[in-house]
């Protein structure tokens, strides 16, 4: 006979009666693992929208030449884009054609193009350099000077609290996620101690046969992880099954701002690690649990 | 009470309901520590050891439970295999130490059975037989032969004796007056109202190396 602390074969493995999938227990961390994966998906696509909308529209300006006269409006429009072509601070001019236009304005005006009556404002797109922008309040008294129907929009100024929501939502939705990593530790220390209550005799038998706490907890361990593998992968796939629904009625509306919510490669390992990490996390705090509860018996 | 157990001696421990025999083999094969005095296991001091040493002690002592105390959910062969596992016998070495035993018990047939299934003296047998299967060198047992007929409980008593042969100290709590008849070198301790009494002289054996 081999002395020391063994592992239990697979035939021991039989010590604990009950089949895996027999206690809520699974099904629990399932429902957590789904609300886990959705609030960590939307935590990582609202993140990467704030980051996108930064990146996107954060530096740029928008120069609209508001004249209803056509010739001074193109007039206007060319000394105002000559002068944003000079200044300190602007990257990158662009005057917006009228074929961009008549796509701008199509889902209001119909697909007939511009009509010469209807006074469209002439408009210029401005990239602002990161490194050195420049001081929008001082852009805006030069334009007017070189064209006085100019008006200078910072797109930044009006996507700044849209940033600052989507960060908040980001946020809460990794306070949520942490919440529920510390709900289905909770869940697992609650399943492990009912299980060592239900059990309470074999495991005192095995005690007095000589079985180490480390050879009991093992048992357990083992079953906590099945438990939770199953519940993470069930979790996972209702939780994918929801976020692919979402994608395609995001994709139908055809809106920008909602795409750019999207879940970059990255953010797809990490939700499908989810599960491993909740399995690894079930088996720590179970075993710790364990643990300390045969440590309290004889 | 102060007594010594001799190594490799055979005890029967009698006494009234109630005397207190089970309390006094529950400290013998440490299920319970005692709140004050001295109790010394193969030479150890065991009511200041640390928990984490208890199972290595454990694994050396074999325990025949009133109750048996067999696990629900195995079988049979599982649960004789039981002390075996939990040292750490692989697979491939326990099949043939189990199925004799089985056969020793007369439960060959009944491998596979569950306790559930097993009457009351069969489920002894499956006790005794998880109790001696790793060889110990204490074996301990409460009413072992309490729910078998005679000619099974003298042949229990035959594996008990071959096994003390062998060099286990073996101790029986017992009412049956033949089986203590049975074992001539057997020692007697009498448990009365907390008190021991020793009518065969058993307690002048001093202490050795198996004590208590």
């Amino acid at each position: 006979m081999k002395g020391g602390v063994r592992r239990f074969g697979s035939a021991d493995r039989r010590l604990l009666p009950e089949g895996r999938l027999a206690g809520p227990m699974p099904w629990v961390i399932a429902i957590m693992m789904f609300l886990t994966v959705l609030a960590a998906a939307a935590g990582l696509g609202l993140g990467g929208a704030a980051r996108s909308l930064g990146a996107d529209l954060g530096n740029r300006a928008t120069v609209q030449i508001v004249e209803a006269n056509p010739d001074r409006r193109e007039a206007e429009a060319r000394r105002a884009v000559a002068l944003l072509e000079n200044q300190a601070g602007v990257a990158k001019v662009r005057r917006v054609s009228d074929r961009d236009m008549a796509a701008l304005l199509e889902p209001w005006l119909g697909s007939g193009g511009l009509d010469s009556d209807v006074p469209v404002p002439a408009m210029i797109d401005v990239e602002l350099s990161q490194a050195t922008p420049p001081s929008l309040e001082s852009l805006r008294a030069a334009l007017v000077q070189a064209a006085p129907s100019a008006r200078l929009d910072d797109n930044g100024q009006w996507l700044a609290p849209l940033g600052r929501l989507m960060n908040a939502l980001k946020w809460l939705a990794i306070a949520l996620v942490l919440l529920m990593i510390g709900a289905t530790a909770a869940t697992v220390v609650l399943a492990a101690r009912a299980a060592l209550d239900t059990h309470r005799s074999t495991i005192e038998v095995l005690h007095l046969m000589g079985a180490t706490d480390v050879q009991v907890a093992r048992l357990f361990q083992r079953r906590i992880a099945l438990d939770a593998l199953f519940g993470g992968g069930v979790g996972l796939a209702a939780a994918a099954l929801v976020l692919f629904a979402i994608g395609s009625r995001v994709a139908a509306l055809g809106s920008d701002l909602l795409g750019s919510a999207r879940l970059p490669a990255l953010g797809w390992v990490l939700l499908v690690a989810l599960p491993v990490f909740g399995v690894v996390l079930a088996m720590l705090v179970a075993r710790g649990a364990i643990l300390r509860a045969l440590g309290r018996m004889l | 009470m102060s007594f010594s157990l001799r190594e490799g001696g055979f005890y029967f421990l009698t006494g009234p309901s109630g005397a207190g025999k089970t309390s006094l083999l529950k400290l013998l094969y440490l299920a319970q520590r005692p709140s004050r005095g001295l109790i010394r296991l193969f030479g150890e001091d065991i009511v200041t050891m640390p928990r984490k040493r208890m199972p290595g002690f454990r694994r050396r002592i074999g325990v025949v439970f009133q109750d048996f105390r067999l696990v629900p959910h195995l079988s049979a062969f599982d649960n004789i295999a039981l002390p075996l596992r939990v040292a750490g016998v692989e697979e491939r070495d326990l099949e043939g130490p189990v199925k004799e035993m089985l056969g020793w018990v007369g439960l060959g047939h009944r491998a596979t059975a569950r306790p559930a299934t097993l009457s009351g003296g069969e489920q002894q047998r499956v006790a005794i037989a998880r109790a001696v299967i790793a060889r110990p060198e204490l074996l301990v047992a409460d009413e072992p032969t309490g729910n078998v007929d005679p000619e099974m409980a003298k042949r229990l008593l035959h594996l008990f004796d071959s096994l003390n042969r062998l060099g286990t100290t073996v101790v029986v709590a017992t009412h049956d007056l033949h089986l203590i008849s049975s074992i001539a070198r057997a020692e007697m301790l009498r448990l009365d109202r907390g008190e021991l009494l020793d009518p065969t002289g058993a307690l002048r054996h001093p202490p050795r190396r198996a004590e208590s």
